[in-house]
């Protein structure tokens, strides 16, 4: 039996809780899971940077038009084309638009939009997959068939049908750009939480008959204790490769969305988007298609290097 | 997996939008969409018609006869999926069928009629066309053999007509095939249509692109349902038998049709090529990279590429050269003359429900002088557009290029004069308002690059005058969708401006000038699918227009056209933008080409040589 | 486990009823139109769209163009599509085997590339190897095709002019010659298809390795004496296959439907070209086919990764 076990038994923060229990615990001089936890994060190297990083990212597209005056919008057919310069440190687009302030104007629509689809989808994916393979059975048979259901959805009619359905409600309740929003996550996290799903479920099923669960049981333990506190933490290794991985294609799946017409506004620049238009002019002005792929590959990196961290951190087996 | 399958799926779309969009302004296209582009008729003449690359026009004798070129290399970035013209669901199918099957006359660039099957055009003079124009009489040519041997004759041309005119066989050339009250063989070559009424376009039918004769022999028993549904029937509309000058080798449905020379050809000096490839797919921006800089095909159809893009291809590629020529095209904004709030409810779009603030000829007046279409043209399309002032650009009706650009330059200074003349004064935010109303816009077109380009210069020029604008895209097989259900296509026009191309798909521009007349607003009652989409109710047009049914003089037709069109934009009903030549792409060394935009691309293939 | 299995095939057929009515009300419920390629185009006017729509039963409810969708199914009738009136089955056909041939190819490379360099990279977590693999497995998974493609073909076609993106779909093999060429139209879609899979598959393989190499029977395993390869590639290898094997069965229905993208760039006239096409045009039975078949191979697929799991582990019971 794991020996990982007993220590997150121990400890009392829940790992479904990252919020304020642990701080408190943090604050104490004993060493808890979250201390640990941080203590091992800081000592990878790898995810530190990475974290560094996402974090710089972050604080650019956010902070960045403070300092960075170009107006993302401003059409010259005067300056189209022109290579980075100091006026314009990544160039211009082919409408003579200021690719940096595109960049951080569109970086803040591509990260959130990444993050939250992510979160939906691996949330989604952890709690079907985790009752799915804990519970088996029939549970197990209706959510997997819901699952292939999912899997086998043709997306793009899908897709067409939703927002023709929806979009005009979620704009009149929420505004243009929030409506939007919440449609363009959710339709990206609803159907991408398939993988994780059967990837916790295959996980739970080869750990719910270790010994380690039967001890909990014997214990009598309570189901659900033994699902997200016992199991789950065993199965953060493909959630978080999975994770990663989704944040990418979110950030890439939000520009094919835009293309249906059912993304953001057109004149919305995002990472994805920026990357798709630019992508005819690879030969003659790359800067147009390098910056924003540069950056969505810097974030996917830096994000699984941080998920890397995070897994090994967290993982009650490695005792770095 | 899961994940990346979607998003393949999704990326494909998208390459698939793009490439739509791509095309230009054009229409979408791909999938659905774009239609315009394909039909477009269109071109003037020649000398309007800027044909840009060197221009091999028609050099009827090519070098070598009959035979003695190897493979011709066509690429069109839609694919055809059917070969029978009849059934074509656009443009790439009429123009791939177009190698083997033929009208009794095609349009050559300068809007002339060229006899392909006929003996000769039938002219009032020649006595082909009733005085009173309710007949036309085609004498057929006597040379022609179908590639299976057997001989053209006039029952064929009978049977063609016969074939579309059951709507169970649902011929998407109908259109071409109404208003006939008979066509009959008065001998073995002389065939005889005539009109229910007096038709002042009597080469409406068996002309073009939807005009080709099909054999009676081969689709006998396909009329009616039977034509999509009995096994032989679909066989033979993948492989028609036809007159053309290349005969079928094997086809593909959305991928690739390969020819071969037809020994029967009735021309013995020609086709030149022995085989021909016309590979489909992919998009259009790697096709204009085939032509241009990979050297990999001959032809490529329809470069619906942003300017910058294509020039610098065409520049520094060195493998082809651009084709330009014209088409009736015009890229326009159409203003909604209803009032699209979603708050009314079944009411929205009704005529009963006028627009707040566009019903205001000075604010739609305004939005025209604010924009500069000079702009436009210039930097987003490129040699696929010119700025216009007007919807009929082509001969007769216009003399030059540099005639349609006159006295519509932008002026924001007389905009917004305007807009303060008539009350609209800027609140705090820079908007205009009146009354409590805001001059903000619902701008949507259909999803592709040029155009969401476009957009955004004219919200940023609208901008200057104090009016907001929101930008919509929409997906192509959506926008130009009929489904009654859809409330996002042109039918419904849910929103206060929509830009898309449309023109005239026949020299002859009647039938498109008269869509825009008040009877034929487009509403519930008729389920969104009036042609009039704006729902612009003009009496004085349409008085206008029955004037021009009704006239049989061509000199005071095109007088009377005229008027149509300068009412049009007086009244700013619809803002012309851009004239849209199309573009195609020719090897170095590919000659004898003259596409014409009212009528297929390869309308005289025959003539290509190298 | 017979009966398991048993169960789970009559279990099938209601699952893909269900399936296939949900798919069919989504493509009918769409917005889209058959004749949207003649958008604005005045020459084929309304009432002639509606005349073909109504040809087409485009105008019945869609519950019962479902009904007669299925009873036609059961005579073994797919329909026949819309853009060129021929039987679904035998456009499919034609396609089938240009998807199998590039997308199993790409398949296959990315999984004999991923499986070595994952266990590499789990056994040596953060050497220069692993940090190396990593960056690629991202390049890979972060640049999306349509951009791999566009890079590829400028470097291989228009500059070095040495191979044609282009694929002749008519081209027979037949010789030596012939093999050449097809080889050759085939690397560049092959490249990029691996390129996109093996980066998410690496991860994959690393993560589950990574799980199980300090598992306690590693450590038993290795106190027995046995060599750290022996342990690596006989015992953890074989329990870390659990979730890969989900994900390489998972994928197998995907080369049956395609890489979209990579079949538009190369115009390869596979199955996810056809989809797609068929999608963008409404062409409603070809897309139902091809979904439906999807789903068919996706229940069918899960059901075998289900199955393997208890071949990998014994432990798991199914009840």
């Amino acid at each position: 039996m794991s020996e990982a076990n007993p220590s997150v038994g121990n400890t009392s923060a829940a790992p479904t809780t990252l919020g304020g229990a642990t701080l408190a615990e943090v604050a104490r001089p004993r060493r808890s899971l979250w201390s640990d936890a941080w203590r091992r994060f800081r000592r990878h190297r790898m995810a530190v940077a990475g974290a560094v990083v996402f974090l710089l990212l972050a604080i650019g597209v956010i902070a960045g038009p403070v300092v960075w005056h170009g107006d993302p919008r401003k059409i010259d057919f005067a300056r189209s084309l022109q290579p980075p310069s100091r006026v314009h440190p990544m160039g211009t687009d082919d409408l003579g638009r200021d690719v940096l302030a595109r960049v951080m104007l569109g970086g803040r629509v591509s990260l959130s939009v990444g993050m939250a689809a992510m979160l939906i989808a691996t949330t989604l994916g952890t709690l079907i997959g985790a009752v799915a393979g804990f519970l088996g059975g029939s549970v197990d048979s209706i959510l997997m068939r819901i699952t292939d259901l999912f899997l086998a959805l043709p997306v793009v009619p899908l897709l067409l049908l939703l927002i023709f359905l929806f979009r005009d409600s979620l704009r009149r309740t929420f505004g243009a750009e929030t409506g939007i929003f919440i449609l363009i996550v959710t339709v990206i996290g609803a159907l991408n939480w398939m993988t994780v799903a059967r990837l916790v479920r295959s996980s739970f099923l080869s750990l719910k008959q270790k010994e380690f669960v039967e001890a909990a049981h014997a214990l009598g333990v309570g189901e659900l204790t033994i699902m997200f506190r016992h199991i789950l933490p065993n199965t953060l290794g493909p959630i978080i490769v999975a994770a990663t991985l989704g944040v990418g294609a979110a950030i890439i799946t939000e520009s094919v969305l835009s293309f249906l017409g059912l993304g953001f506004p057109p004149d919305t620049p995002t990472w994805g988007r920026l990357l798709y238009e630019g992508q005819n002019f690879l030969d003659f002005a790359p800067w147009m298609v390098l910056w924003p792929g540069f950056l969505i590959f810097l974030t996917v990196l830096s994000i699984n290097y941080i998920g890397d961290g995070l897994r090994d951190a967290l993982d009650p087996r490695s005792r770095l | 997996m899961s994940q990346q399958r979607i998003w393949s799926l999704m990326a494909a779309v998208l390459v698939g939008a793009i490439a739509l969009a791509a095309c230009g302004g054009a229409p979408p296209a791909q999938a659905p969409t774009t239609a315009p582009a394909t039909t477009a008729p269109a071109s003037p003449t020649a000398a309007v018609a800027a044909t840009a690359a060197p221009a091999p026009t028609a050099a009827p004798t090519p070098s070598a006869g009959r035979g003695a070129g190897d493979t011709l290399r066509i690429l069109y970035w839609q694919a055809p999926t059917i070969l029978n013209n009849h059934l074509a669901v656009g443009t790439k199918d009429v123009d791939a069928s177009r190698l083997i099957l033929e009208p009794l006359a095609a349009i050559d660039p300068e809007g002339n009629f060229v006899p392909m099957l006929a003996e000769e055009i039938p002219t009032v003079e020649n006595g082909g066309v009733a005085q009173d124009f309710t007949s036309i009489t085609w004498k057929l040519r006597k040379d022609v053999q179908w590639s299976d041997g057997s001989p053209f004759t006039a029952a064929d041309v009978v049977f063609t007509y016969e074939y579309c005119a059951d709507p169970k066989t649902a011929c998407t050339s109908v259109a071409a095939f109404r208003g006939i009250k008979t066509v009959e063989a008065l001998d073995e070559y002389t065939v005889k249509v005539t009109w229910e009424a007096p038709n002042s376009y009597p080469y409406q039918v068996f002309t073009s692109q939807r005009g080709a004769i099909i054999q009676k022999a081969q689709f006998e028993d396909c009329v009616g349902e039977a034509a999509s549904t009995a096994a032989d029937c679909q066989a033979a509309n993948l492989a028609p038998i036809g007159t053309g000058p290349y005969k079928l080798v094997e086809f593909k449905p959305g991928d690739v049709v390969i020819y071969e020379l037809n020994e029967r050809y009735r021309d013995p000096d020609k086709p030149f090529f022995k085989r021909v490839e016309l590979k489909g797919g992919g998009d259009a921006p790697s096709a204009a990279r085939a032509v241009l800089q990979a050297g990999e095909v001959d032809w490529a159809w329809n470069l619906q590429v942003e300017a910058a893009v294509l020039q610098q291809l065409a520049s520094q590629g060195g493998q082809g050269n651009l084709v330009t020529y014209n088409t009736a095209n015009v890229e326009r904004l159409l203003i909604n003359f209803t009032n699209p709030d979603p708050a009314l409810g079944d009411e929205r779009g009704q005529l009963s429900q006028p627009h707040p603030f566009l019903t205001d000829l000075k604010v739609r007046q305004a939005l025209a002088l604010a924009i500069d279409r000079k702009a436009i043209a210039e930097q987003l399309y490129g040699p696929s557009g010119y700025p216009t002032c007007t919807f009929l650009w082509y001969p007769p009706f216009a003399e030059s290029i540099a005639d349609i650009f006159k006295d519509c330059d932008q002026d924001i200074d007389e905009a917004n004069r305007l807009l303060d003349e008539a009350g609209w004064t800027r609140g705090a935010d820079g908007i205009r308002v009146k009354n409590g109303v805001r001059l903000s816009l619902l701008f949507q077109t259909s999803v592709n690059t040029l155009r969401q380009k476009t957009q955004e210069l004219i919200k940023a020029n609208w901008a200057e005058i104090g009016v907001e604008t929101e930008l919509k895209s929409v997906d192509g097989s959506v926008f130009f969708g009929s489904d009654p259900g859809n409330p996002d296509n042109i039918g419904h026009f849910f929103a206060d401006i929509q830009m898309y191309t449309t023109g005239a798909p026949e020299p002859d521009p009647t039938a498109h000038l008269c869509g825009w007349v008040s009877s034929a607003a487009s509403q519930k009652e008729n389920e969104w699918r009036g042609t009039n989409n704006m729902r612009w109710q003009n009496t004085e047009y349409d008085a206008l227009c029955d004037q021009l049914r009704a006239e049989l003089d061509p000199d005071k037709r095109v007088e009377i056209a005229r008027q149509m069109d300068a009412l049009i934009v007086s009244d700013v009903a619809m803002i012309p933008l851009v004239a849209r030549p199309r573009v195609a792409g020719a090897s170095k060394d590919l000659q004898g080409y003259n596409p014409s935009g009212w009528d297929s691309e390869l309308w005289d293939v025959a003539n290509w040589y190298k | 486990m017979g009966r398991y299995i048993l169960r789970r095939l009559i279990f099938a057929v209601p699952t893909l009823l269900g399936i296939s009515l949900v798919i069919f009300a989504i493509l009918a419920l769409a917005p889209g139109d058959p004749l949207a390629q003649f958008a604005a185009d005045p020459s084929v006017p309304p009432e002639a769209r509606e005349q073909i729509r109504e040809s087409l039963g485009l105008n019945d409810p869609w519950y019962i163009r479902y009904f007669k969708w299925l009873t036609a199914l059961f005579r073994g009738d797919w329909g026949y599509s819309f853009a060129s009136r021929v039987p679904v089955l035998d456009l499919i056909a034609q396609r089938l085997p240009q998807t199998l041939q590039v997308v199993g190819v790409a398949y296959l490379v990315s999984i004999l590339i991923a499986i070595p360099i994952g266990i590499i990279s789990a056994v040596r977590p953060y050497s220069l190897f692993d940090n190396l693999a990593t960056t690629f497995a991202f390049i890979g998974f972060s640049v999306p095709t349509f951009f791999t493609g566009l890079v590829l073909i400028l470097i291989f076609s228009v500059r070095l002019n040495a191979l044609p993106f282009i694929y002749d779909s008519t081209l027979r093999v037949t010789d030596w010659e012939t093999f050449v060429r097809q080889v050759r139209q085939m690397i560049m879609p092959v490249t990029v298809l691996a390129l996109f899979q093996t980066g998410s598959l690496t991860r994959f393989v690393r993560a589950a390795m990574m799980e199980n190499l300090p598992a306690d029977y590693a450590r038993t395993a290795r106190a027995k004496g046995l060599s750290e390869q022996v342990v690596v590639l006989r015992h953890v290898f074989r329990n870390s296959m659990i979730p890969v094997v989900t994900l390489l069965a998972l994928g197998v229905p995907t080369i049956f439907t395609g890489a979209i993208v990579t079949e538009q760039i190369f115009r390869i006239n596979g199955i996810g070209e056809l989809l797609i096409k068929s999608i963008q045009n409404s062409d409603t039975p070809v897309v139902m086919a091809i979904t439906f078949i999807f789903a068919v191979l996706v229940v069918f697929f899960n059901l075998i990764a289900d199955v393997l799991y208890g071949v990998l582990d014994p432990r798991i019971r199914y009840d």
